[in-house]
């Protein structure tokens, strides 16, 4: 890392400006490396950042041999210890934006600040490997602008100016080059398949699982992050009637639903009343589940359908994926169940005994009446003193008795959990449903913003004659779950960026980062190809790119060459203002000739216009005398006779 | 390495007559323009260029769209820090060159003075291995002085100076030759010792003997004055101390210097030891007449007529 220099080459001092703005570009990176990086991490390097910035404010110098190495090889160590490994985007980045810090530490010539530069914008831009949404992009981008002011503060020779006033050339040379960045960036070929390896599912974000327990969805269900994005073929559903599947759930273990993949077996029968067009932009979920309004029809391209209408594609969703299909709004699922009814009863054995106790007691009463049973269930969570939270109290071992007769506090989970859980215990097939409800309806964009917030949970019950019947006991304690939305239930547990007023803005404000998400992150190398379709051209390849990216970067160029060449003439008021009257003289059709003096030009027209000769004299001899009587003409004096210029009217004689 | 660096660098001026139009030497005023700056990237701008296509693989391989914009952007500015590094450059104007004096063997002063219509920062002017930056403000301009070796007495044609900027970013270097016209006298050297020119010797002693003994007038007292000038009698009836004020002796030595009278010597002797001896008649404030082949300087005294003395001692043949 230390820099080796020529003997004999004098060393220039670092300018304590360009330590400044290179600590605060690093202070930059790391402020937008800090959600990825492990928080002592951070705090670490802001640490070391600090002192080494007070530390050469006090007494310029390197810092020893003995203090960096030590420090490099605990942070080797340390980012070994977490990862597993030094390499890989995460631990990638946080090795090398430890690396810069400690750069830092011995930063003390020209050299070693512009390493330190190149250091800085390269985990700028790994910073965007974790996020590529607009608002952080405009922020990392933001950070090239300490970054280029260093590079400028290098410099020797400048005015001195504020530290905020260093700024702005920077800012206006990145403005600069804007247009020509936009160019190369829908030009550069895009590649069709990674060269290496595509980066690792090293971080688990929240998403929807296949595994559903009461009180896991907490951390989703706070999460605001969009989930998807969705555009009707007709007018959208009414709001009671957005639900989107992602799993069907039929195993309860006493702690957790989960999901069997009942592979190779075909889809089941539904018939369709009415149906819907529709298309989700899926943002990436790391997962294989592609969610779906309501029951699908068929799969989209890429995917499966599996036993239970559930659809599942070919690959994770690491990239923002779009996907077409239609869906069933009103139908009949799976009208004859299949020949093993026992799935949808299945409850396991020694667990919950008040609940079972409670269900089997239901179909004692009604005997054979299923929907009674149904409404005695929807009764009870709506008369029996449940509470719908997010914070509720936690279960025992018998979750669900615990929850119906003592805790009586939940959200989705608690409640489709209990519910099909009652339903089982009273023989009636049923299963939990995960998936999302609700969502932003944007009038603007005419589309549907469906957030991580709005993921949901209800049930299905089999009743004969109907198959799978929707149920939302959610719905019986608090409607506006269903109605409004999440946030509306959550009512004011929210925290305090969810508040109305803030999620209706940020609501409205999600049209930028769709347009953002499918204009510039899914600009990929299908729609690149695309690029020149309203042109003609049905497939752009890559040379064709090759030679646009040539044609346009050379037009750039040559503004930018026409804006350095051109040399601004000094101002010459007076001549200006002698142009003005040729002008004016020009519509009588007194024009002045190639090489004729203003003399000789001005009494020719005074010859010429009888009617203000006397003007025109005048004129004339102001001109002579402020041209040739002295070398500077009074600033009054020019601006005397540019107002009589401005003042002199041709009239027109008749002759 | 250095050189063959030289030799190539012959070779492309014996190829490339465009390359060396400017390097010959011209009159001033030299006005900078797009046909004689050239721009090379430095060696950061290739480590960054490097680094730019690493960001660039790294952003394709990952299909990140965001990171492709960010390295776009960067790559954009950099390229634009070209133009306006050779913008920096384009317009300026060298107006003159004004030599100091310097005896041979010792660095002349040169104050170069630009002028440019705007301000321009972080330009810099390099002699040789030495490089001065300035600034050049709108308003007037600016004098840069640097420091020319020299080793012979006489003319001294002016060498190639480079005007270079890597500003903004130091990713391009963009530079011209500037060759003036001129030269610079050099003086010849002094001998180190040496006799004392013909009747000198009773010249001094009688204005020793005469010093201090003609009272001329009465002062205030100076601080630093010496104790036994002060006045006392007078002092006694003024606020203040008065000092004796002692007037110069008034008859000064006349030297008359002449090459004629240094037989035995080759032409550069001779010259060293005229040299000397202006240098000792200026510093004892004589007065003195210099007789050269070709030239004769009449009698007088004071720095001009040192310098007259010392040009043409200079620039004999």
């Amino acid at each position: 890392m230390s820099g080796r220099r020529k003997p004999g080459k004098p060393t220039i001092a670092l300018p304590q400006r360009a330590f400044d703005l290179l600590c605060l570009s690093a202070a930059f990176v790391l402020a937008v490396n800090a959600s990825h990086l492990p928080w002592w991490l951070s705090a670490a390097l802001a640490v070391i950042l600090g002192s080494r910035w007070w530390q050469r404010h006090r007494h310029p110098g390197r810092l020893p041999q003995a203090i960096k190495l030590p420090l490099l090889t605990l942070l080797t160590l340390a980012i070994i210890a977490y990862y597993g490994n030094l390499f890989g985007r995460a631990p990638g980045t946080a090795l090398g934006f430890g690396l810069l810090v400690l750069k830092l530490l011995e930063t003390e010539t020209l050299r070693d600040v512009r390493v330190g530069v190149g250091f800085a914008c390269f985990t700028l831009m790994t910073a965007l490997l974790f996020d590529q949404g607009m608002v952080s992009t405009l922020v990392v981008a933001l950070g090239l602008v300490p970054a280029l002011a260093t590079l400028r503060a290098l410099e020797p020779a400048q005015p001195a100016t504020g530290m905020a006033r260093s700024f702005m050339p920077a800012l206006a040379l990145l403005a600069a080059a804007l247009p020509l960045a936009l160019l190369a960036f829908v030009l550069v070929p895009r590649l069709g398949s990674p060269l290496w390896g595509a980066p690792g599912r090293d971080q688990a974000r929240t998403g929807l699982s296949d595994r559903m327990s009461p009180g896991a969805f907490t951390e989703l269900l706070t999460d605001d992050h969009p989930a998807m994005r969705v555009t009707f073929d007709g007018p959208p559903p009414p709001p009671d009637q957005r639900y989107f599947r992602a799993f069907v759930m039929a195993r309860y273990d006493g702690v957790s639903w989960s999901y069997d993949d009942v592979a190779h077996a075909a889809p089941v029968p539904l018939e369709v009343e009415q149906s819907i067009g529709y298309r989700i932009n899926l943002l990436p979920t790391h997962r294989r589940v592609l969610p779906t309004l309501d029951v699908p029809i068929e799969a989209p391209a890429g995917a499966v359908m599996h036993r239970d209408r559930v659809v599942v594609a070919s690959r994770p969703v690491d990239d923002a994926l779009s996907y077409a299909l239609g869906s069933a709004t009103r139908y009949r699922l799976e009208p004859q169940l299949d020949a093993r009814p026992q799935r949808w009863l299945q409850l396991p054995a020694r667990f919950n005994p008040r609940t079972l106790a409670l269900g089997q007691s239901w179909r004692e009463r009604h005997g054979s009446d299923d929907n009674a049973i149904v409404r005695e269930a929807l009764a009870l969570f709506h008369d029996g003193g449940f509470r719908y939270t997010l914070a509720p109290a936690p279960l025992g071992r018998d979750a669900m008795d615990d929850f119906l007769f003592a805790t009586r506090e939940g959200y989705c989970e608690h409640y489709s959990s209990a519910f099909t859980v009652l339903m089982r215990a009273a023989g009636i097939p049923a299963r939990v449903v995960t998936g999302y409800q609700g969502g932003y309806w944007n009038k603007l964009g005419n589309y549907l913003l469906v957030r991580n917030s709005d993921a949901h949970a209800w049930s299905e019950v089999w009743l004969a004659g109907r198959g799978w019947v929707r149920v939302d006991p959610t719905a019986a304690v608090r409607p506006e779950r269903v109605s409004l939305g999440a946030a509306a239930a959550a009512g004011d547990q929210l925290d305090w960026y969810r508040r109305d007023w803030l999620q209706q803005f940020r609501n409205r404000w999600d049209i930028v980062n769709r347009w953002w998400d499918q204009g510039v992150v899914a600009f990929d190398a299908l729609r690149q190809r695309g690029l020149l379709t309203p042109f003609g051209i049905r497939d752009t390849d890559t040379r064709t790119l090759g030679v646009l990216l040539a044609i346009g970067s050379s037009l750039f160029v040559a503004i930018g060459l026409a804006w350095a060449l051109r040399r601004r003439q000094p101002r010459d008021p007076l001549r200006e203002a002698l142009r003005a009257l040729e002008r004016k003289l020009a519509r009588q059709r007194i024009v002045r000739r190639t090489g004729e003096g203003p003399q000789h030009y001005l009494s020719r027209a005074a010859r010429a216009l009888p009617a203000q000769r006397g003007q025109l004299t005048e004129l004339m001899q102001q001109y002579l005398e402020l041209c040739y009587a002295s070398d500077e003409p009074a600033p009054e004096s020019v601006h005397a006779f540019r107002r009589m210029v401005r003042d002199f009217r041709v009239t027109n004689v008749v002759k | 390495m250095r050189g063959l660096m030289q030799r190539l660098q012959r070779r492309a001026e014996k190829r490339l007559p465009a390359l060396t139009r400017y390097r010959r030497p011209e009159r001033l005023p030299i006005t900078l323009h797009r046909r004689r700056i050239y721009i090379v990237p430095s060696g950061f701008g290739l480590g960054f260029t490097v680094l730019l296509l690493v960001m660039l693989v790294g952003a394709l391989n990952y299909n990140n769209n965001a990171a492709l914009l960010l390295t776009c952007l960067l790559g954009a500015a950099s390229a634009a820090s070209m133009l306006v590094a050779f913008r920096n450059l384009d317009g300026l104007r060298l107006d003159h060159l004004r030599a100091g004096h310097a005896i041979a063997g010792e660095a002349i002063e040169l104050v170069c003075s630009f002028h440019s219509d705007r301000p321009r920062g972080a330009l810099r002017l390099d002699l040789d291995d030495e490089s001065t930056a300035f600034a050049v403000d709108s308003a007037d301009a600016a004098q840069v002085r640097l420091r020319l070796p020299t080793h012979r007495r006489g003319w001294q044609p002016l060498p190639r100076l480079r005007l270079w900027t890597s500003w903004p970013l130091g990713m391009f270097r963009a530079w011209s030759w500037l060759h003036p016209e001129q030269s610079v006298l050099v003086w010849p050297r002094p001998e180190a010792t040496g006799p004392a020119p013909r009747a000198m010797a009773d010249d001094a002693r009688r204005m020793q003997l005469h010093r201090g003994e003609e009272l001329a007038a009465l002062r205030d007292y100076r601080a630093g004055d010496p104790q036994r000038h002060i006045a006392w009698k007078p002092s006694a009836r003024h606020d203040d101390l008065l000092v004796k004020d002692f007037e110069q002796p008034r008859s000064r030595p006349q030297w008359r210097l002449d090459w004629r009278q240094l037989h035995g010597l080759d032409d550069e002797a001779r010259i060293a030891r005229l040299a000397r001896w202006l240098n000792e008649a200026q510093a004892q404030r004589c007065s003195y007449s210099l007789w050269l082949p070709g030239t004769e300087i009449g009698s007088g005294s004071g720095l001009q007529h040192y310098v007259r003395c010392m040009d043409a001692l200079a620039g004999l043949p």
